[in-house]
């Protein structure tokens, strides 16, 4: 198994340095100019990294963080267009706080999402504000702010495609993911 | 070197003469009812071989698009005149044009093109407008665009968008742990497809630089979100944002040196201005709620932006020095993502319509609201630089399409996405001075 999520990680890293180096791609500037390139040229530098973002895989690969019970627990879903935690988090959001608390090593970050309605940045607020409030609930658990860190999405990685209630109410969401 | 002196000189030398002003005979009906008809002739080709590109029908394909004219169709042409000599306009006038389009494509021995075409008022066998363009082979399509943008102009007094370009975000396999998503940028007829910048994490919020020339956009590439500007003719890009938090909604300032953008420092999204050279930062607002998407006026002294302060989303306006943010649409729980038209009178934006997102435009003087599309959840406007035309995102069978729609909301039109999930379309400046 550990072999495995090694060669899980260097592929990940490797990819983010990769994207850290990586230039952007030529396009030619306005109409009466010779210097339009080529559609080969369009793709430069881009075209043979194709690999995904390297999220863990199959059952056997265990995420990192605590196991067992609640702690299993990693997504918190939200009403429509709210950002506050429903009571019925409580017991899952202790256990992660008091996990942190006696494990200040160990880093969680927050992704907050949005379903796909309304405006792409406004839904990029509205993710923050979701992360914030569940950081919030773990701060008061003893969390230290240096082990929290949140990122909004808003609607643009879905975990369900879809545009019914059932897609919304599932892309509504923070989801916590450890860091090692 | 030749052929770029012999480009910029065609491009100064449009600019100096400009369309030719006489009496505008043809009266131009603003409705789809009533498209002018016109006729588009087939362009002579002098040179070897076949023509390398059919001007006539990327010509009558433009006018066609606005919604204001009605091509002729080539079999009901009783002749092919290339040159305005050979014009019989009693044959024109039987088909009912109103304006005739004539020319010749010409390819001289070193490989350069010219486009050569006549503009004539079929009704009084008057020539309207005439151009010889000197083109080199890259720039055909380009050109050809240009010769649309003369026509329309001298018929319409607007003038035409044909020569700009339109940026879009496209994903593939969205939602999945491969999915792709490239930054494009197309000729105005979403011909000319070309991948800016591609990555396997979110890309976001294409805005254009005023010049045309630099696209600022959000990344997710680094897992956070961060703002880059990338120069469209090197592909050089500098990462302009990347503070702790979300670094969003880049606008670019009239003068293109700052940018309007959205960041969280204490985990509240409010609004910035960002000297980009200088790395000056200034915050404009400062409330416990979202603020977001910045955009500026053109005299570059006031912002507008969306806020939740209220309880739900709204456009407000404040001074891009900062100030006091006054509060502007009224109309419905949900107005966001402002942008301003080129006259700066009205404001395009996500407006909720009886549960739906739709395209509307604000009236500024009477804060009127006029609801301009109609699906379901339709966002990111974006004016056509000659206000005519609105761009921006639908959904359709499940994926994301672009759409316009004129100003007025009487002419809508789909555009083809080749199967893509595409979104977030951005209109560019006009590309030449005019």
């Amino acid at each position: 198994m550990m072999p495995k999520r090694t060669v899980l990680l260097l592929v990940f890293s490797l990819f983010l340095a990769a994207c850290a180096g990586r230039s952007g791609t030529a396009v030619d500037d306005p109409v009466f100019d010779d210097a339009v390139t080529g559609p080969g040229t369009a793709t430069r530098g881009v075209g043979d990294r194709d690999f995904g973002r390297g999220d863990a895989f199959g059952d056997d690969v265990a995420r990192p963080g605590p196991q067992g019970g609640v702690l299993d627990s990693r997504v918190i879903y939200f009403d429509f267009d709210r950002s506050d935690v429903r009571p019925e988090y409580t017991e899952m959001l202790q256990a992660h706080g008091r996990w942190l608390a006696a494990n200040p090593q160990a880093r969680l970050r927050l992704e907050g999402h949005t379903d796909e309605r309304g405006t792409r940045e406004y839904n990029i607020g509205l993710g923050e504000r979701r992360a914030q409030a569940v950081r919030r609930v773990l701060l008061l658990q003893g969390v230290d702010s240096s082990q929290l860190v949140t990122v909004s999405f808003g609607e643009e990685r879905p975990a369900v495609i879809g545009s019914d209630e059932e897609a919304y109410a599932l892309n509504r969401r923070v989801e916590l993911i450890y860091v090692q | 070197m030749l052929r770029r002196l012999s480009l910029v000189t065609a491009a100064m030398l449009l600019c100096l003469a400009g369309p030719a002003k006489g009496q505008l005979e043809i009266v131009i009906s603003r409705g789809v009812d009533k498209p002018v008809p016109v006729a588009i002739v087939p362009f002579g080709w002098d040179g070897p071989g076949e023509a390398p590109i059919d001007v006539a029908a990327i010509v009558a394909a433009n006018l066609e698009r606005s919604g204001r004219f009605a091509a002729l169709d080539r079999a009901d042409m009783l002749q092919r005149p290339t040159t305005g000599a050979e014009i019989d306009f009693r044959s024109w006038r039987m088909v009912a044009v109103d304006a005739l389009v004539v020319g010749q494509l010409q390819q001289s021995p070193n490989g350069d093109y010219a486009i050569q075409f006549q503009l004539f008022d079929a009704l009084r066998g008057e020539q309207l407008l005439g151009y010889r363009l000197p083109v080199s082979a890259a720039a055909l399509r380009s050109g050809t665009h240009r010769v649309s943008d003369l026509i329309y102009e001298r018929l319409t007094g607007v003038p035409g968008v044909f020569s700009t370009r339109i940026a879009w975000v496209s994903v593939s396999r969205a939602g999945r742990a491969d999915a792709r998503y490239r930054l494009v940028v197309a000729d105005a007829d979403g011909e000319n497809e070309q991948v800016m910048f591609e990555s396997p994490q979110p890309i976001m919020s294409p805005s254009w630089s005023p010049d045309g020339r630099r696209i600022a956009y959000v990344s997710f590439e680094n897992g956070v979100a961060e703002i880059y500007i990338q120069t469209l003719r090197t592909g050089d890009r500098i990462r302009a944002s990347a503070r702790p938090g979300v670094n969003s909604a880049p606008s670019f300032s009239p003068d293109g040196r700052r940018l309007a953008l959205t960041l969280s420092r204490d985990g509240n999204l409010d609004i910035y201005t960002l000297d980009v050279a200088g790395q000056v930062l200034t915050r404009i607002t400062d409330w416990p709620s979202i603020e977001t998407e910045p955009v500026w006026s053109a005299d570059g002294r006031t912002l507008y932006f969306t806020s939740d302060r209220s309880g739900n989303p709204q456009i407000y306006r404040v001074g891009s020095d900062g100030g006091r943010p006054e509060r502007i649409t009224f109309e419905g729980r949900y107005n966001a993502r402002p942008r301003l038209s080129p006259d700066g009178r009205q404001l395009a934006v996500v407006h909720n319509d009886r549960g739906n997102y739709r395209i509307a435009v604000l009236d500024l003087a009477r804060g009127s609201i006029q609801v301009l599309s109609d699906g379901r959840d339709d966002e990111s406007p974006s004016f056509a630089p000659n206000g005519e035309m609105i761009i921006y995102a639908t959904r359709e069978g499940g994926r994301g399409v672009l759409a316009t729609v004129s100003a007025d909301g009487r002419v809508r039109q789909r555009l083809s996405s080749g199967g893509e999930d595409v979104r977030e379309p951005a209109w560019s400046p006009f590309l030449l001075a005019n």
